[in-house]
């Protein structure tokens, strides 16, 4: 079996664990749709939007909530010895790093077809402007924050403290995806838009990509040898 | 290593002299004619820098290293250079507000390059340092793995905020350096390499030693 196939296994049965208990997708999307609430509160001045906010508000949600996700889908394998039964395979460990990260970017996927309405209901933003650069958009910026996330976590699974440790080396190192990817988003939204800024911004997460899922997919061996 | 003990005293010595000679460099530099006597501190800021990136890249190039060819020596370098960033990145981050509150007015700017960038990369290696400590077993693994995406990180994050600087044009402060100014900067930026190669060098032994004993307990024990 090659590796793609291989992660399309161990995504599959990530999925179906998933289906069955749907314990990940209802605590990431309500926590997402928590932070949203806390933010209209933080934000909303009189009843009215301040502008410019949405696309950081949909950025840190979607960042908050993917890092719970991330910390709560190995702390699965981890509760069972599945992770050790999993590296025992004789399999490539490029595939289980890629079988993980699609399993993460299909529920992150199923989050944001939630979060990202809500925050354009609340705060007014122009969804139906650039549908198709939004989607990318996000699409990119979800695969460089979980592309180093499912490494993070994956190698996280057997630190002390690993709940408080990984949004601490996270968020650092997703500090380009998030400037490229709120002001992208904020380019669509703002009240005169610039979509050449952000098809700009898109290229730029996409080169982002390339670079942290290559690196990540090189470390994983070396980090999950053990 | 040995060699490196040897040469310690020699080193430290050295490193004194420059940094006892500096402030009379300084001194005798010309005063800046539109920040004034503020300018000053960046013969101290500028150097600070240098040395908080070179311990940037030696800890990222230590962290391959470990990672591939799990050498402990690696490990203790990439340890040491962490957190001489750490150490040397807080005068950095100190130094440039007080210079930028009396240069521009403000005591920090988002959209420079330089403020960002190193503010990012201070974050990350002292959550390098955060991961050591309270990882636990295997920790210096999975920090290995981690130095090594904090050093890509730093070239990327420069490349964005400019990449933010150029879609807002902003005017700033153009320097052109006189030879009368570029000559204290100069023997700075080597009075500050030298600290870190001496501070490196001690800190390397030590994390050599606190392995070493480790291992003696281990062995103890079993």
């Amino acid at each position: 079996m090659n590796v793609l196939r291989i992660a399309w296994v161990i995504a599959r049965k990530d999925l179906v664990v998933e289906m069955r208990s749907r314990e990940l997708a209802y605590t990431t999307l309500f926590f997402a749709v928590a932070c949203v609430l806390v933010f209209a509160f933080a934000f909303i001045r009189q009843g009215r939007t301040p502008e410019d906010v949405a696309a950081g508000i949909l950025w840190v949600a979607l960042a908050f909530s993917g890092t719970m996700a991330l910390g709560r889908a190995f702390e699965r394998e981890r509760q069972a010895e599945t992770l050790r039964a999993l590296l025992l395979a004789p399999v490539e460990r490029a595939s289980i790093y890629l079988g993980k990260l699609a399993g993460l970017l299909v529920l992150m996927a199923a989050v944001e077809a939630v979060v990202v309405p809500l925050v354009a209901l609340l705060f007014d933003a122009p969804l139906w402007r650039a549908p198709g650069l939004l989607i990318a958009l996000l699409a990119a910026g979800t695969l460089g924050f979980a592309g180093v996330g499912t490494l993070f976590a994956a190698m996280l699974v057997r630190a002390h403290s690993r709940d408080v440790l990984l949004p601490i080396l996270l968020y650092p190192i997703t500090v380009p995806v998030m400037i490229a990817g709120v002001r992208g988003t904020a380019a669509i939204f703002a009240a005169e838009p610039n979509f050449d800024a952000a098809r700009a911004w898109l290229s730029m997460l996409v080169f982002f990509d390339a670079i942290f899922v290559t690196m990540a997919l090189w470390v994983f061996a070396p980090v999950m040898n053990e | 290593m040995r060699l490196a003990t040897r040469l310690l005293p020699l080193l430290l010595l050295v490193t004194a002299v420059f940094f006892i000679r500096a402030p009379f460099l300084i001194k005798a530099a010309p005063i800046e004619s539109t920040m004034g006597v503020v300018q000053k501190i960046f013969y101290f800021h500028v150097p600070a820098a240098a040395a908080t990136f070179l311990g940037a890249t030696v800890c990222g190039i230590a962290s391959i290293l470990f990672l591939w060819r799990r050498r402990p020596m690696a490990d203790h370098v990439a340890v040491s250079a962490a957190e001489l960033v750490v150490t040397f990145g807080v005068i950095v981050l100190i130094t440039g507000p007080l210079w930028a509150r009396k240069a521009w007015g403000i005591w920090w700017e988002w959209r420079d390059v330089r403020l960002t960038t190193t503010f990012v990369m201070w974050t990350t290696f002292a959550a390098y340092l955060l991961l050591r400590r309270f990882g636990g077993p295997g920790s210096n693994i999975m920090a290995a793995a981690f130095g090594l995406f904090g050093m890509a990180l730093v070239p990327i994050v420069y490349q964005s905020v400019s990449y933010w600087n150029t879609l807002h044009p902003k005017a700033t402060v153009v320097r052109t350096l006189p030879p009368e100014m570029a000559g204290p900067l100069w023997w700075g930026i080597t009075a500050f390499v030298l600290l870190f190669t001496a501070l490196m060098i001690v800190r390397v032994r030590l994390e050599a030693g606190r392995a070493a004993l480790e291992d003696a307990y281990v062995e103890l024990e079993d």
